[in-house]
């Protein structure tokens, strides 16, 4: 997919993050690798510590928590919201949606759109587009944007691939119409055919869950001890495809959006770890600092969550007054790829919020 | 190469590369490894190498390690 969209902007972005947060450093132990091999990651990666869940919170009570905080704080107006929309790999159920117990939990109108999307870390910018689109049919109404993932309980503790990176959060996006905002462009691609990179191979239709699924064993031989409930990543495989697919996926986008790499202020882009981020700088020939790349070492992966918690840490207060020109860009499981350019700035909340959850 | 082999030793102090035809293949060097490899030998020979030159078969030998270094301006 290629295209513009016209007349829309966030005007608030509210990063919810779970209270427990912990250590790499206390989780060495977990891994079957020696521990000063693993320890040598915590500066490459960045692995230093990562937000979790407590077992009894679901992705739904991250969204109603980060709600209940924008409505008490009179940051927004129930009347005017028009959609909701999740994205989310992790529901609480299979169903009602998490988009269903907001609205039903939070006594919004029964006329608003409710819809949830599986998606996994390209999650933001699915989201944005579907927003935008949503946005021709609602008035004058906004769309209520959630991106949750809580993948923790999907990942095996004793799987050092994955586990050190993931991070559990929630963002609350407010997009809505506006005749003078900047055009925003966008590009996204798929490769079905690399769909095993990423896979949680059990717990759905094709192979639900059963006690044979649960059974933790090093499957493929690469010394993590995972079961077939558990999210599963071929790292080379995914740091392969990022360095090929996206360096070219930026280069289109800022032709077609009719911008150079020098008149980007900010390359807000998903953040799987730091040495991933530090290669793509380097490949696509922008400065590090313009991409922020402390997300995993402060909250862990969020997941399709990164990107509006990489503006919240990063950017925050900065963009309730002022203007950057943004070039945004998601890659993960699908294989999916996706960037997005777009002016950010002037919104009514840019903050964090830390929950009891 | 001897710079390389002393990187190896410091990585993986258990294992004699000089005994492995494939670092990968023999279990010596895992993904993660070559992220830490890679790091360090940037650091070593105070190069960057290009991110679509990590893959597994540039880092099974030592002899392929420094074509690696060598191809992105390392002095071997």
């Amino acid at each position: 997919m290629k295209t513009v969209f016209k007349r829309k902007k966030i005007s608030g972005i509210l990063g919810v993050l779970p209270q427990s947060e912990i250590l790499f450093e206390d989780e060495v132990g977990n891994y079957t690798f020696p521990e000063k091999q693993t320890l040598r990651l915590k500066k490459v990666m960045g692995y230093e510590k990562h937000c979790v869940v407590k077992e009894s919170t679901s992705s739904s009570d991250l969204c109603i928590a980060g709600l209940e905080y924008l409505l008490s704080k009179e940051m927004i107006v129930k009347g005017d919201i028009g959609a909701i929309v999740v994205i989310s790999a992790t529901p609480d159920y299979f169903m009602p949606n998490i988009s269903n117990i907001i609205q039903g939990k939070m006594e919004f109108s029964n006329s608003v759109f409710c819809i949830d999307i599986s998606q996994g870390c390209v999650g933001y910018l699915h989201g944005l587009a579907s927003a935008f689109m949503l946005l021709e049919h609602l008035d004058n109404k906004k769309v209520l944007l959630f991106n949750v993932d809580t993948l923790s309980k999907k990942v095996s503790k004793q799987d050092r691939n994955s586990y050190p990176l993931i991070g559990d959060a929630a963002t609350i996006t407010i997009v809505e119409n506006d005749h003078k905002a900047k055009d925003i462009h966008f590009c996204l691609y798929n490769d079905g055919g690399r769909r095993n990179a990423l896979i949680i191979p059990a717990g759905g239709s094709r192979l639900p869950c059963s006690p044979e699924t649960a059974i933790m064993s090093d499957l493929d031989n690469d010394g993590n001890l995972r079961s077939l409930d558990n999210l599963k990543m071929n790292g080379t495989d995914v740091f392969t495809f990022v360095q090929t697919e996206v360096p070219p996926l930026i280069e289109e986008i800022l032709v077609y959006s009719g911008y150079n790499k020098e008149e980007i202020d900010w390359y807000l882009f998903h953040q799987p770890n730091k040495f991933m981020l530090k290669k793509l700088a380097e490949k696509i020939g922008i400065p590090y600092e313009k991409m922020p790349m402390n997300i995993v070492e402060n909250y862990g992966n969020p997941s399709g969550a990164s990107i509006p918690i990489t503006t919240v840490h990063n950017l925050g207060d900065s963009l309730k007054d002022n203007k950057y020109n943004c070039c945004l860009s998601a890659f993960g499981s699908g294989l999916t790829w996706a960037a997005m350019t777009m002016e950010l700035g002037e919104m009514d909340f840019c903050e964090m919020f830390v929950s009891n959850l | 190469m001897k710079r390389i082999r002393n990187i190896l030793l410091e990585l993986r102090p258990e294992f004699d590369f000089e005994e492995s035809t494939d670092f990968i293949d023999d279990g010596f060097l895992d993904s993660f490894d070559m992220v830490s490899l890679v790091s360090s030998l940037e650091e070593e020979f105070g190069i960057l190498i290009d991110a679509l030159d990590i893959v597994p078969e540039n880092f099974s030998s030592v002899e392929a390690i420094a074509v690696v270094v060598h191809k992105n301006g390392g002095e071997i």
